[in-house]
């Protein structure tokens, strides 16, 4: 369907909600933290639901800025796959917050973390939802910078280690910011453009294309951690604090990979064919294997689950080579490769949101995060452990989580092409993250009485936990209503 | 060659020194320098890019993304500086040393 200008402007709601509602609290101070909440979740999810019964009844939708058209304005673009991105961003911000909410309010630091936190965990947000819906490669740099100056910040605010980790990961994602503004450069010097569908129709590959693609490609990569470039993550999520690693680990590294997704299949499709996209699957299995093994090795729970993030961001970049072959003709499993990468998006954000929100309330309650010292762990925390298991179940992919069908489907696509390595790759992953998995089991179930005082956790921190992992084990009946709405505006 | 082609390769040129010296320097204060040699590359590039045309007014599209680019620069260098004195803080005023795995050594000469 033709992409038509929408009348009532939720896209822009989508991104203006948490924006206004950031300033806010940056004016209002700590008084007014729960209603600053109430407005962004209502008025995010309000958007929301406009904007999907828009895009589901006029297809693809556009918005110009200000009324002003590509090829000087800034335009706004909405499909399926952004949509449902913008849902997931939502879900687990929500969740998070009350989380965040609690954990602030129980917090024994001191209170300069209660007057940073709530603007930059906002500006978070609204840099999210403007990246999900920013059609113009000049304005995602300035959502890319949004989401470094406001993550970086929130890294730091843990304190102690956090504090080199955090500068670790400020330096490093200006650097892919710069490159990724080179890449920009040249792609506009080459055709004059910032708009990607305006690019995508008039690229063709030419030494700046190339360049451009590398600097992108690398820079985007950098942001992702995707292996060899993932040294920056393990630190810096597992000194920030809990609901800090969450929105971390679960939404902005995703943010990242859905730019280059998009960037390729768009701007660079003649890239889809070639080598490079062989190369993208040879370092997804590198994150996969290498990600576990570490995971395997550590004697901390938060570095565990940090190491995690960098195994299944792989499974993800398995979209480029299965892509690859599938770009020549065999559409079936193109469209299960695109579906399969973006339910693991969805379903790794929801189980790596849970999981570090569960491991949180473990650090809260216990003052460490050590592996050996959560013996026993079973009769003090049920509930908390019963989210961790549950979450595992959507990482390791069994039925009927959203993990499960992500694999299902990436597996029936290397299938449907005859690419055995890759059906090895998903199964194998899924095998080693039930290995370091299985680690926090093992110690949680010791009958042991250990004399490590446990403190009581608050309500609210478990239960957001607990919301995010039954989400992502039950993400799987939704797959049908979810699928429909990625068909809408899919580059195939 | 001609004056755009000039100001491009200059442009290439800074970048490689801002890349190289993020990468082979320890100090936070030089990586921080170094970014920002990077970030004046681009821009030079962006300038460089706005005269691609001969004999015409210069593109002003690129002109308003190097205001954007320096404006958010600013920012980032403000933020890795601050995070910089709190990390000097925090180690003593010992030699700032990124890698948190080595205690803080003397001042070096770099």
């Amino acid at each position: 369907m033709a992409p038509m200008e929408t009348t009532l402007p939720w896209m822009a709601m989508v991104i203006v909600t948490p924006l206004g509602t950031a300033t806010l609290s940056i004016l209002a101070g700590h008084r007014l933290v729960q209603t600053v909440l109430f407005l962004t979740v209502s008025g995010v999810g309000l958007s929301l639901t406009g904007l999907t019964w828009q895009l589901w009844h006029y297809g693809p939708l556009h918005y110009a800025i200000g009324a002003w058209g590509a090829p000087l304005g800034i335009r706004l673009y909405a499909d399926g796959l952004s949509v449902l991105m913008l849902w997931m961003t939502g879900v687990v911000a929500a969740c998070t917050s009350l989380y965040a909410h609690s954990y602030i309010v129980h917090d024994p630091e001191p209170s300069e973390t209660k007057q940073l936190f709530w603007p930059l965990w906002l500006f978070m947000w609204a840099a999210l939802n403007a990246l999900f819906l920013s059609s113009d490669i000049f304005n995602l740099y300035v959502t890319l910078e949004l989401l470094t100056l406001a993550g970086a910040p929130l890294v730091a605010l843990g304190g102690g280690a956090a504090l080199v980790a955090a500068m670790r990961y400020l330096l490093f994602a200006i650097l892919a910011s710069l490159a990724y503004l080179l890449g920009v450069a040249l792609l506009y010097g080459a055709f004059g453009t910032l708009d990607i569908t305006m690019l995508g129709r008039e690229s063709s590959p030419n030494p700046l294309t190339l360049g451009a693609m590398v600097l992108l490609t690398v820079a985007l990569l950098l942001k992702s951690a995707v292996f060899p470039l993932h040294f920056w993550l393990p630190p810096a999520h597992a000194a920030a604090p809990s609901p800090v690693s969450a929105m971390l680990s679960a939404l902005v590294v995703k943010a990242s990979f859905y730019l280059l997704a998009r960037l390729w299949f768009v701007v660079f499709p003649a890239a889809l064919t070639s080598a490079a996209a062989q190369g993208m699957g040879i370092l997804a299995a590198l994150a996969v294997f290498w990600g576990s093994v570490q995971a395997l090795r550590t004697d901390r729970l938060k570095l565990l689950i940090a190491y995690s993030t960098v195994a299944q961001i792989g499974y993800l970049y398995l979209l480029f080579p299965l892509a690859t072959i599938a770009a020549s003709g065999a559409t079936d499993a193109l469209q299960d490769a695109w579906n399969g990468t973006a339910y693991q998006a969805l379903s790794h954000a929801l189980a790596k949101a849970s999981l570090f929100l569960s491991v949180g309330a473990v650090l809260y309650s216990l003052g460490h995060d050590r592996l050996d010292g959560i013996d026993g762990m079973a009769q003090h925390f049920p509930l908390t452990l019963f989210s961790i298991g549950v979450a595992g179940m959507s990482l390791m992919g069994l039925p009927p989580s959203g993990g499960f069908v992500a694999k299902w489907l990436l597996i029936q696509s290397a299938l449907a092409l005859g690419l055995w390595q890759w059906v090895v790759v998903i199964i194998g992953g899924g095998l080693l993250a039930a290995a370091y998995l299985f680690r926090i089991l093992r110690h949680a179930f010791v009958n042991r009485q250990s004399d490590e005082p446990w403190k009581p956790v608050p309500r609210v921190m478990e239960h957001s936990a607990l919301a995010l992992a039954m989400l992502a084990l039950l993400l799987g009946f939704a797959a049908t209503p979810a699928l429909a709405l990625l068909k809408v505006g899919a580059p195939f | 060659m001609s004056q755009p082609s000039l100001y491009a390769l200059a442009a290439l040129a800074l970048c490689a020194v801002g890349l190289y010296g993020f990468l082979a320097y320890r100090h936070l204060l030089r990586k921080i320098l170094a970014l920002n040699v990077f970030g004046s590359g681009v821009f030079l590039l962006f300038v460089a890019i706005a005269r691609r045309v001969p004999h015409a007014t210069p593109d002003p599209v690129p002109h308003a993304m190097v205001l954007t680019g320096i404006v958010v620069t600013v920012s980032t260098t403000a933020l890795a500086l601050a995070l910089m004195r709190r990390i000097a803080s925090q180690t003593a005023g010992a030699a700032l040393r990124e890698d948190s795995k080595h205690p803080p050594s003397p001042p070096q000469g770099e």
